[in-house]
């Protein structure tokens, strides 16, 4: 069906492929996809950060691979295919970054391995990869990496900055700071999640509004004209 | 790592440690199945059926893994018998329970990338868990996991007759429940130590 679809819309620009995935598809915010690593990581803002790079290679990298094997892979074991893809991808990210920083390592702990099971890798291979040339496919991953990396680290910055009273480990308020530790535990997660989504509700219902007013009074013009006319 | 005897571990999965609401694994069931208790007791009760067999298989897996030196095979080889068993899971539904493979539509399949099911596999390796310690990991996540569910889903079925502002509908609201029955869970802290 969507294949129809879009074949009925212009292909888009290979930039507009980068900047769907950063805002106006964003993975957590708009579509809720990966839930599991961005309210679970997300306790400070440099763990957010490297979460969300870590996501942003896999999911380019198996993406890209998706892409390029789109033909080769049998229909019926294409999840199967997928899986193992992500899974290789994911495996070299671990060992990369027990390499780079242990320190990180045991703070993300199993859950950069978890990242096979982010829905938002398989959903976009499936959904958008296997079906598009590879450079498309590539750019499309890389922003919506970047947008999940974008909303994990607004995310892990405010939990970090009302639970530790620091962003990125730099200290911001005095030492009489009482941090609301209540925010880097698990309640936290959900509460900040809520809070950012009920905050785009409300501007988009704004937005909303004011387009329906303006709207109406137009139709309210257009009916004293014919008014008039009449 | 201290040896935990199995009450602990089965005290601190169920209540305490909570799969969901303290660790965060399986959200996707978590927010998209549970808008009534009779989709999301039956879905729980599957995840925990899956996660006893990964929990079970990985204990293998990563014995035989271990005598051959593939360490770094083993997130493949797990995912790969996690879906497996899901498509096992799938079928037996499909076969014998057909309204409910309907209800629970792409959720059952989506099993094989719930991190409740691989996150056991994976917690169980890192903590060094014996077969025992492993058993008693996998049924106290799946119970834990049936329980959250079923809970939200319940509060859920409440919070449909009230009043609630337009704004705070649909996730922003399920979140905040979440939110509070995480909070209550914390309550357990230190049960099970």
């Amino acid at each position: 069906m969507s294949e129809s679809f879009s074949s009925l819309m212009a292909p888009p620009s290979t930039w507009e492929e980068f900047t769907e995935g950063l805002w106006k598809r964003n993975p957590v915010f708009v579509m809720v996809l990966g839930m599991c690593p961005t309210l679970a990581v997300t306790v400070s803002a440099i763990n957010s950060l490297s979460m969300g790079i870590a996501t942003t290679f896999v999911l380019a990298a198996s993406c890209f691979l998706v892409s390029v094997m789109r033909k080769m892979i049998p229909k019926e074991v294409r999840i199967a295919t997928y899986i193992v893809i992500i899974a290789t991808f994911v495996t070299v990210t671990d060992y990369a970054i027990q390499a780079i920083s242990l320190d990180l390592y045991e703070a993300l702990g199993a859950y950069i391995q978890l990242i096979v099971a982010n829905c938002l890798v398989l959903g976009r291979a499936e959904a958008h990869a296997a079906r598009t040339p590879p450079v498309a496919a590539t750019m499309n991953a890389i922003g919506m990496g970047l947008g999940f990396t974008l909303s994990l680290v607004m995310i892990g910055g405010v939990r970090e900055i009302l639970g530790a009273g620091a962003f990125f480990g730099i200290p911001l308020f005095g030492e009489h700071f009482q941090p609301w530790v209540v925010m880097v535990l698990p309640p936290g997660g959900f509460f900040v999640m809520a809070g950012w989504l009920l905050l785009f509700s409300i501007l988009r219902r704004r937005a909303q509004m004011k387009a329906d007013a303006q709207s109406a009074e137009a139709d309210a013009l257009k009916t004293s004209g014919a008014c008039h006319g009449a | 790592m201290a040896r935990e005897s199995l009450a602990q571990i089965l005290l601190t999965t169920i209540l305490s440690g909570n799969f969901v609401l303290a660790m965060f694994l399986g959200m996707c069931p978590f927010l998209g199945v549970t808008h009534s208790v009779a989709v999301a007791f039956p879905l729980g009760l599957a995840t925990t059926f899956v996660i006893i067999i990964a929990s079970l298989s990985a204990y293998l897996l990563n014995w035989v893994l271990g005598l051959a030196h593939l360490e770094f095979l083993r997130l493949i080889c797990y995912i790969v018998v996690i879906a497996s068993a899901v498509q096992l899971v799938e079928m037996y539904v499909k076969k014998h329970y057909p309204p409910l493979f309907r209800a629970l539509g792409i959720y059952l399949p989506l099993i094989t990338t719930n991190c409740a099911v691989l996150g056991v596999a994976l917690f169980q390796t890192a903590r060094d868990y014996d077969f025992m310690q492993s058993l008693t990991f996998a049924i106290g996540g799946g119970v834990g996991f049936t329980l959250a569910l079923t809970l939200l889903a319940s509060v859920r079925e409440r919070v449909e007759l009230a009043d609630v502002p337009e704004a705070v509908q649909g996730t922003v609201l399920v979140l905040m429940l979440a939110g509070v029955l995480s909070l209550a869970f914390m309550g357990f802290a230190g049960l099970g130590g």
